[in-house]
């Protein structure tokens, strides 16, 4: 058995066309062009006066989120709205499902409300395949974030924004990537935002791709995803052009994975005085929420070489364009059946 | 009316059917005897639970039946060092009813249960109750591992002299850790002076916490929350260093990487009184396997690279590793039915015990006598049972193997209650054709 064919067959359908999105490792390049010119257009379209489409009109989509959020299931809902669906919103803390109703019943559950596609966010890496492996024909799986695995709407995002600011759209602006050191700075060891960038920017053919951090925060062998690992911010930046901060979360800062926030941010952290040492066209991303002071200084995250909010902004573009490809086309002519 | 035991299941309704007996000749299987060292054509009678003729020349005694084995090796009866039967406590898994029969079927005659079932078999009565339902389903040798601490719990020791008095073939934690040492190194003194073997799952507990799966690209990349190979690694340099202090004798459980190896050989050079054993499937699956979120493949300890599996079987073949055992989990459908972390780990392994060591054979990793050994006189031996020898007067558990016809495994064809399997699809050759527990025919295909 060929566990990575599996995987993608999981994703994509036998015309290779997404059938739900899990993680962007094993996709086609073609496909993930596909995503960020239709996210253009939505762009495009949501900067205009008529904002709402009706692409999915009459499909519902259930945000199922089993870890808090606020950004991403907003932007998600933001996307769905926009694309005209039905939007539910399930905040399922952790504890309910030890009250005994097991994931695979809660799935069987919403699906029985006749909902088209669920955006998922759990604690654990691969609860979004668990999901596609177990969803009835038809309905559409699209992970928000699972454990530390994938997080591939935000990989996108990433993509769409660097190749906005270095490329530009279309095919040529695509090129753009050969060219670009990208270095991803920060908690990587527990980051699904950072294993979509790699796997997204290695698809899309990047010179080269850096991870800074201590090593503490670094897993092993993440060599063999095509990314060079370095220790120390100065040397890691060095010629970069674009630096892709992550978000260091509290709980890390106590389980002796650094011994301060404050030792962090003077040995990690984008301050302007770093900015100021790198090429002048390098360009700052993070996924939010920042941690002012500790990977990112204040003014670095609204200076003028920063585009976290555009990140933000382009986030609702990517997710109705990851969302209509995946619902918008022709509905099967085959009944929806349900399993077990 | 219906009569009330205290070990009830629904299961047990369906009692293994009763063994044929007799006396019995086999004819001119191969015989491979790890006890004499003899890899050959003879010819075994069998009579009375007992082995009564083994030679190369046929018996002149007259024999109720008569078995054409030319072409087949005959084995001593497996010894499977660590299965679980779920019984009592978690008879929606498995039951002795369920896991007896796919013993039989897999050429086991001998199992030892570690105690973590549920309650814990950490006194005489929990060792009795089990025991006495061993003996109602019957037709395997069932030995049982006593808790080296109350509950599991790693803190205070547990009856070990009551529990060896009641027939205690050792004392283990199961998967449970000792965190204190001080306890570790009292646990293991005491047991040594009771002359009972401690079989210790040798993994850190504070390296290994939260983990799923081996420390490596895999696991980077899935992220999934890694066991390093220092998890083993420190808790095996941790029990020889009391092992050095004490001199007691511990047998190493379910070894998973090439540094753990290489220390218990080490040890062993050195004369400290250890032993090892490995999971079948340790040697064949890695964590490449884990790829794509397989929860058939989450164990404990977790599929490491190809490079450990590799020294993994070189310490087989080099007697490092003295015996490969099933570590049988069986679990119900819903306990795989999870995201990978929160799966429960195990495979469903008494079936595959055998042709994945059939395999090794195949692939040049073991001699047939060696392979034998290793399932048979090895573990016998690590749990001081008279087992695993073919030889005039000794009991007569044997397994008659066809080692070359090709096979397909199917989960849904397996006869424990457990389906879960990694294995399922995979192509074998060798199975077993019969197996005589005590002298009697207790599966034939």
């Amino acid at each position: 058995m060929n566990a990575p064919q599996r995987k993608q067959s999981l994703q994509l359908d036998a015309h290779g066309r997404l059938r739900h999105l899990l993680t962007l490792e094993g996709l086609p390049r073609e496909l993930l062009l596909q995503v960020l010119d239709e996210a253009e257009a939505h762009d495009k379209a949501l900067r205009g006066q008529r904002k709402k489409q009706d692409a999915l009109l009459g499909r519902t989509v259930i945000n199922l989120f089993f870890e808090p959020s606020t950004r991403t299931r907003t932007t998600f809902e933001l996307a769905a709205t926009r694309l005209s669906a039905d939007v539910l919103n399930l905040q399922v803390a952790a504890s309910s499902t030890s009250k005994g109703e097991t994931l695979f019943d809660t799935l069987k559950t919403l699906e029985a409300m006749q909902a088209d596609m669920f955006v998922i966010r759990h604690e654990s890496s691969g609860a979004a395949h668990f999901f596609a492996e177990h969803a009835a024909p038809g309905v559409a799986i699209l992970n928000a974030g699972d454990g530390r695995h994938a997080h591939p709407t935000q990989g996108l995002l990433d993509l769409f924004t660097i190749r906005r600011y270095k490329g530009g759209a279309g095919e040529s602006g695509s090129d753009c990537f050969a060219k670009l050191t990208v270095a991803i700075v920060g908690d990587v060891l527990h980051s699904r935002v950072a294993r979509s960038d790699i796997h997204g920017l290695r698809i899309l053919g990047t010179r080269e791709i850096r991870v800074i951090a201590p090593p503490t925060l670094i897993p092993a062998g993440i060599e063999d995803m095509g990314v060079k690992v370095f220790h120390d911010l100065e040397r890691g930046l060095d010629g970069v052009d674009v630096i892709m901060l992550l978000r260091l979360q509290k709980e890390r800062m106590l389980g002796a994975f650094l011994p301060s926030p404050g030792e962090f941010h003077r040995d990690f952290g984008l301050t302007r005085a770093r900015l100021a040492r790198l090429k002048p066209e390098a360009i700052v991303m993070h996924p939010g929420p920042i941690n002012r002071g500790v990977e990112i200084e204040g003014d670095v995250a609204y200076g003028p070489r920063s585009l976290i909010l555009q990140q933000v902004s382009h986030g609702i573009a990517v997710r109705m364009a990851v969302m209509s490809m995946i619902l918008g086309r022709p509905a099967e002519s085959a009944p929806r059946r349900s399993r077990r | 009316m219906s009569r009330r035991t205290d070990d009830w299941s629904p299961a047990r309704a369906a009692k293994p059917a009763p063994p044929a007996s007799g006396s019995l000749l086999i004819r001119g299987a191969r015989v491979l005897d790890p006890g004499n060292g003899f890899d050959g054509i003879a010819h075994v009678g069998v009579r009375d639970g007992r082995i009564e003729h083994c030679s190369h020349t046929p018996p002149k005694a007259a024999y109720d039946r008569t078995i054409d084995a030319r072409g087949l090796w005959l084995m001593p009866g497996v010894v499977d060092l660590c299965a679980r039967f779920r019984e009592p406590g978690q008879t929606h898994k498995a039951s002795f009813a369920s896991e007896v029969p796919a013993a039989q079927a897999s050429g086991i005659t001998t199992v030892l249960l570690p105690p973590d079932t549920q309650p814990v078999i950490d006194s005489p009565a929990m060792l009795l109750r089990v025991q006495r339902i061993a003996r109602q389903t019957g037709g395997v040798d069932v030995r049982v591992l006593g808790a080296l601490t109350k509950g599991l719990g790693g803190e205070a020791l547990a009856e070990l002299s009551a529990l060896k008095s009641a027939g205690a073939s050792g004392a283990s934690q199961a998967l449970q850790p000792i965190r204190d040492m001080l306890v570790a190194r009292r646990a293991l003194e005491y047991a040594h002076g009771l002359g009972v073997t401690v079989h210790v799952f040798a993994q850190n507990a504070a390296l290994a916490a939260g983990g799923c799966a081996h420390e490596g690209p895999v696991a980077t990349r899935l992220g999934l929350p890694a066991i390093p190979v220092a998890a083993e690694v420190s808790g095996i340099r941790f029990w020889i260093s009391i092992i050095e202090d004490t001199g007691a004798r511990v047998h190493f459980c379910r070894l998973s990487t090439a540094r753990g190896a290489e220390l218990v050989a080490l040890a062993r050079q050195r004369g400290l009184p250890v032993t090892a054993d490995v999971a079948a499937h340790q040697l064949f699956l890695t964590d490449v396997d884990v790829d794509g979120f397989d929860a058939r493949c989450h164990v404990m300890p977790p599929l490491r690279s190809a490079a450990d599996r590799d020294a993994l079987r070189a310490a087989v073949a080099d007697g490092t590793i003295g015996a490969i055992c099933s570590d049988h989990q069986p679990h119900e459908a819903d306990a795989k039915i999870n995201p990978f972390p929160m799966t429960e780990p195990g495979i469903s392994a008494l079936e595959t015990l055998l042709p994945l060591t059939l395999a090794l054979v195949h692939e040049g990793v073991l001699t047939p006598l060696a392979a034998a050994e290793r399932l048979s006189l090895g573990p016998a031996r690590i749990a001081g049972l008279d087992a695993g020898r073919i030889e005039p007067g000794l009991g007569a558990d044997l397994v008659l193997v066809d080692a070359e016809t090709p096979w397909t495994l199917r989960a849904d064809q397996l006869r424990s209650a457990g389906r879960n399997t990694p294995f399922d699809g995979r192509a074998l050759r060798g199975r077993v054709m019969r197996t005589i527990h005590r002298g009697h025919e207790v599966f034939a295909r």
